[in-house]
């Protein structure tokens, strides 16, 4: 630790960085789980405990951190700890509106949007390389939910076909199992990879900030307190999510279920095994979509999927912009003024959720539509703006049913 | 568009996926029926031989196909 040149600085981009893993757990938790809860393969708190437990053993699986963020899609010249802290601010903030409203994110693109808009603000359009913007975050975003449906209907349809004389009782008995196994491994896949990607900033901040050298390996105590900080955000079940992706989009069995979450573990490891990396929560709900599609006379919410959709075009503009901001008040005011803000900003959302709580007594409730849902969610994500959101929601319109 | 999807990658995701993640359920619910399904125990409620035998291979490929993903997961080669 001879010449940190920012030490502060540097404390505040690694507790931010925990921060946003912690996000990142919880607001993932429903890609695994939500399944499993819905058709009560396990109860709730099973449900989070187990994934919790299996993010952490995933976080140590592989070590195989690369000091990179955002890479291919901004320069890797432009990025400073300045830009880094405006980027993790602008994903939690982006990662708990999404909670908030119930709508399941990538968390990886809300940081990717972040650490563009910061960029933006620190260097102009040429920081930003557009056309890596398209390829790996814009046109993956659409083509994960297609691939994903297409793979979970046609599981589904399987196993409706040949289960179909089977007493349900046995078919929920054994199914149950088969959905526990494939969700885990979600779980897993999950903490070995995003885990990973917070244990690669903090790296990378390290190395900025000159208390590491360049070519160090991950400190032990950034590997374990990655693991802590996603499996406790796991732990603390993100229900708001959970409820949307289990109930929301299909009512699930678990015939389903099964069909549902071995699609999302093949995609997931497939995609990244051919170096073409999709959204697990991209991939996650469209196997729950997909599910629906392929079981005779069930109805799928397109409506749901479709706010998803509009939410996960906007999360890198929206991300940008709290990014762009918290870069500017860091140059205005200094980093500690952006902590200020993020604390206020994720207080008054919290609150916020407060007014509907969602939490593992009530996620599995009945859904109910709301017409009014859609166009204040289309409200918030277009005048997005952390100051708006911290006033008074319209009553009737949370998405989230209350009963 | 070939500048922004690369659809080899995206072609072998998707063929190996359907195959993979499709059949993978219902070799699963293949196992379940073996057991479970009409005719799958004889009048003294006992299954027979050749059913539990498919069921077994059935599960045993699922189980190897979880132990190959783990293995996956571990080399962080996704």
């Amino acid at each position: 630790m001879g010449n940190v040149s920012e030490p502060v600085l540097l404390v505040i981009v690694v507790v931010t960085a925990l921060a946003f893993d912690f996000t990142n757990g919880f607001h993932d938790t429903g890609n695994a789980m939500a399944t499993s809860i819905a058709t009560r393969a396990l109860k709730p708190r099973q449900a989070v405990l187990l994934s919790a437990t299996l993010n952490m053993v995933g976080a140590f699986l592989s070590l195989t951190v690369a000091a990179t963020i955002a890479k291919g899609i901004v320069d890797s010249g432009v990025i400073t700890l300045h830009v880094v802290l405006g980027g993790l601010v602008g994903g939690i903030v982006w990662n708990l509106v999404t909670w908030v409203l119930g709508i399941p994110s990538s968390s990886s693109h809300a940081l990717v949007g972040g650490v563009v808009g910061a960029v933006l603000a620190a260097s102009g359009t040429d920081g930003v390389l557009w056309s890596g913007l398209v390829a790996k975050v814009l046109v993956p975003a659409l083509l994960a939910p297609v691939v994903a449906i297409a793979v979970s209907s046609l599981g589904t349809r399987l196993v409706f076909r040949v289960t179909k004389d089977v007493p349900q009782r046995d078919n929920d008995r054994m199914f149950r199992w088969g959905q526990i196994g494939s969700a885990s491994l979600v779980s897993l896949a999950h903490g070995t990879n995003d885990a990973q990607k917070s244990m690669g900033i903090i790296l990378l901040a390290l190395i900025a900030g000159g208390a590491v050298g360049q070519d160090s390996s991950v400190p032990f105590w950034v590997i374990v307190s990655c693991a802590l900080a996603m499996a406790l955000g796991t732990y603390t079940g993100g229900w708001r999510v959970i409820r949307t992706l289990g109930k929301g989009l299909v009512e699930l069995e678990t015939r389903q279920g099964l069909a549902a979450e071995a699609s999302t573990a093949t995609v997931i490891l497939l995609s990244s095994h051919f170096g073409y990396s999709l959204s697990t929560t991209h991939v996650a709900t469209g196997s729950v979509l997909g599910s629906g599609v392929g079981k005779k006379g069930a109805r799928v919410r397109w409506s749901v999927a479709g706010r998803m959709f509009v939410a996960w075009l906007v999360t890198v503009p929206a991300a940008g912009s709290v990014g762009a901001a918290c870069y500017g008040l860091d140059r205005l005011a200094g980093p500690y003024a952006v902590i200020v803000f993020l604390i206020v900003a994720a207080g008054a959302l919290f609150a916020w959720s407060r007014l509907k709580p969602v939490n593992h007594a009530n996620v599995n409730d009945a859904w109910d539509e709301d017409d009014g849902a859609a166009s204040t969610i289309g409200e918030s994500i277009v005048d997005h703006d952390p100051s708006l959101l911290s006033g008074a929601p319209k009553d009737r319109n949370e998405p989230i049913a209350q009963r | 568009m070939t500048q922004f999807i690369e659809w080899g990658a995206l072609g072998k995701i998707v063929v190996v996926s359907l195959a993979v993640g499709a059949g993978l359920p219902a070799l699963f619910a293949v196992a379940v029926r073996s057991l479970a399904g009409p005719g799958s125990r004889d009048d003294a409620g006992l299954r027979s031989r050749p059913r539990v035998a498919l069921a077994l291979a059935c599960f045993a490929v699922v189980v190897g196909a979880i132990a190959t993903a783990i293995v996956i997961i571990g080399k962080g080669g996704h």
